[in-house]
């Protein structure tokens, strides 16, 4: 047991530590998230700028342009860039979920065709996995595929898919078999975002943003050479879309919490804060170190065995519930000054923000109702529930 | 970067537990002849020269088993004021101690010799009378200790600070034993009881809560881990570790006991079940010295009103940033 980076890992974080401080726009820094916030070409730049430094795709093969780095490094990269407070990669629908599908279960052709461009952010990527009718409940999806001379031709209504408005194209999870029901009969697809009988309108959330959309699919023609997997297994190529979504992601959002409370430490400095209202920030460090190291331990199984520790499974759950409390807190702290909205708030409306954003993290990648079921039927044995 | 158990010490909490199991209630000399009162005392002095961390092995599983004896007053709070020849008696199973730091003396009732702070130094206690107490944790007595002189000089009070890190990081790995062993009982009932015709695990209202006391299990035993690889290179950050473990550990333990209780229903409150006893250890983990409050009032001292050595980037590496 070593907590300390490897003097290999403490060059490697020196090393992008220094490139941040030397290339991040100060425009860019501190950016408050929001995909309308990745619109434009400085976001286009800065992604393109971490993929020329060679900071993207970091544990890819290097076959398929990536570093062929240790997962060590990667969580190294998460950290310093939250702690930068520099924005992500614009294309992380794509680093995160297409490009390690694709990986995982594309032919060498489609390997070939989409995975460069989509690590240096010349095509950015969308999810289209829930609708209307399948959140949770995921195998409830109903868009069809249906089979026409070298085409699935694609209809259906696909919902809160982030990106879609930028994107490229989308992974989509359809139905090729109409008379199937469930896990059975689902085929996943790479769909064109810019082909005819695509239609994104973009749905506005509690900040007032529009960081998702609304796709519609009209008798979308999609060629047959963009199946991935088996016709018919599309469940099991979204189940390896789904372990990466939820995979080192951990560590951003452990960063992401770290920076947080460094600031509410700030403001508690600035404004003051009672002691009731200081042991919670107290409690906030305590809980944020919890899932660091928890990450830590995850991250050891998985640099040891192949495979990351069933601790892991929990820092999503963790951090969202987090992310909320202190986001309120801070609120709390700000007293009557907490009702005020736009450039009348303190801090530019950055803790007013943040707290209604804060209400989605219990919500996307996994609601935390659903991650309680995984921990208690997957990690903890239980009967499954349903 | 690397957060993993080395073999020896996977052998060793298998040993332990394996121990522990076959002799719930161990002479401090049958300790002694497994090597575990002289685990990081050094070779010269009759220890096995090994590290914190196999003692945090150690605490978790003493924890889990519900030890009474002296091992943590002697090994997890005195140890750090004791000469080298006092060390070599301890480490061979002759001499075990407790430090009297607060009114509340821990294992009073088996440790043979006792340490008291006074002035600028900690002695050995010569005379005085013990009066051992009644406690709800029946596993570990507290006590007083009345009368009596400073006798031998053991170390300078400086050594407190290390005592305190030390033992706080003790009694969290304690707590994480302790929870640890709460949650299985709980999973197993819950997987095999029936009620309505299913297993009661099947209900969310059920199966929630315990994976929300996995969570407090994990995140304590992270925090515990933590705190003992601070404890065990002497790094900066021991004490702010130290009270984050026991803060977070300790009253997570109390929360896991309670919803196992809960999770079993009438059994879990019956005196029959152990769960009671591991209960009360919790409790008794949670008020020991300084309580969750008071902990958690240090570290928000130290991020708010100190340029701390805490708000750190640098994730291993300590570096001091201000917020």
């Amino acid at each position: 047991m070593d907590l300390r980076d490897t003097p290999e890992e403490a060059a490697f974080r020196a090393e992008l530590r220094a490139w941040l401080g030397d290339n991040l726009p100060d425009g860019l820094q501190g950016h408050r998230g929001g995909a309308t916030r990745f619109d434009g070409p400085e976001m286009r730049a800065w992604s393109r700028a971490l993929y020329e430094a060679g900071y993207v795709g970091l544990t890819w093969p290097e076959e398929y342009g990536g570093g062929g780095a240790p997962y060590t490094h990667q969580a190294i990269f998460l950290e310093e860039l939250a702690r930068a407070e520099a924005p992500p990669h614009i294309g992380v629908i794509g680093i995160g979920m297409a490009g390690p599908t694709i990986i995982a279960h594309g032919t060498e052709e489609q390997k070939a065709r989409y995975l460069a461009p989509l690590l240096s952010a010349d095509e950015i990527w969308c999810q289209g996995f829930s609708e209307p009718g399948a959140g949770s409940d995921l195998a409830g999806v109903r868009t069809s595929a249906r089979l026409d001379d070298g085409h699935f031709v694609v209809s259906g209504q696909k919902v809160w898919s982030s990106f879609a408005h930028l994107a490229d194209f989308c992974i989509l999870l359809t139905r090729s078999d109409p008379e199937s029901t469930r896990h059975a009969g689902l085929t996943y697809l790479i769909v064109d975002m810019h082909a005819p009988g695509v239609d994104v309108r973009p749905l506005r959330q509690i900040t007032g943003e529009a960081e998702f959309n609304e796709i519609f699919f009209s008798d979308v023609r999609v060629p047959v050479e963009n199946l991935l997997g088996e016709i018919g297994g599309g469940w099991q190529v979204a189940m390896t879309t789904l372990l990466h979504e939820r995979g080192t992601l951990g560590f951003a959002l452990q960063a992401a919490l770290e920076v947080q409370i460094r600031k509410l430490v700030a403001l508690a400095r600035d404004r003051g804060a009672d002691p009731l209202q200081r042991d919670r920030i107290a409690r906030e460090w305590i809980e944020m170190q919890a899932v660091r190291y928890t990450n830590y331990r995850s991250l050891s199984a998985l640099m040891n065995t192949g495979l990351p520790g069933p601790e892991g499974s929990i820092s999503k759950l963790v951090w969202s519930e987090a992310n909320q409390r202190v986001t309120k807190l801070a609120l709390e702290i700000l007293g009557p000054d907490a009702a005020l909205g736009e450039e009348n708030a303190p801090y530019g409306g950055y803790w007013q923000y943040q707290q209604l954003r804060s209400r989605g993290n219990t919500i996307e990648a996994g609601t935390s109702e659903v991650l309680r079921n995984i921990v208690a039927e997957r990690v903890l044995g239980l009967p499954y529930s349903r | 970067m690397d957060f993993t158990f080395t073999p020896e010490q996977e052998a060793l909490r298998e040993q332990a537990r394996a121990f522990l199991a076959a002799s719930p209630e161990p002479t401090w000399a049958q300790l002694a002849e497994l090597g575990w009162t002289g685990v990081s005392i050094a070779e010269e002095d009759g220890g096995a020269g090994l590290s914190f961390i196999e003692e945090a092995v150690l605490f978790e599983e003493l924890g889990r088993a519900l030890y009474c004896g002296p091992y943590f007053a002697t090994i997890g709070l005195t140890l750090p004021a004791l000469p080298s020849e006092d060390r070599a008696a301890v480490a061979a199973g002759e001499a075990s101690w407790t430090l009297a730091f607060g009114p509340l003396v821990p294992d009073l009732d088996s440790a043979e010799h006792v340490a008291i702070v006074g002035g600028d130094g900690i002695y050995e206690l010569e005379g005085g009378e013990r009066e051992i107490l009644a406690t709800t944790d029946e596993s570990r007595r507290l006590g007083v200790v009345r009368g009596g002189e400073p006798g031998r000089r053991l170390a300078d009070s400086g050594v407190l600070e290390e005592i305190e890190a030390r033992s706080q990081t003790a009694l969290a790995l304690e707590a994480c034993g302790v929870a640890r062993l709460a949650l299985e009982d709980a999973l197993e009932y819950a997987s095999s009881r029936e009620q309505f015709g299913k297993k009661i695990g099947v209900y969310q209202a059920v199966s929630h809560p315990l994976a929300d006391a996995y969570t407090r299990v994990e995140l304590s035993r992270s925090l515990a881990l933590w705190a003992a690889w601070c404890v065990a290179t002497g790094d900066p950050q021991a004490s702010i570790a130290a009270a984050a473990a026991k803060s977070y550990a300790g009253e997570s333990a109390v929360l896991v006991c309670e919803t196992a209780i809960q999770s079993l229903g009438g059994i879990g409150f019956t005196w029959e079940h152990r769960l009671h006893r591991l209960y009360k250890r919790a409790l008794g983990i949670e008020s020991f010295g300084a309580s969750g409050t008071r902990l958690r009032s240090f570290i928000s001292g130290s991020l708010i009103d100190t340029q701390p050595p805490v708000d750190v980037p640098g994730a291993m590496t300590v570096t001091a940033q201000g917020g």
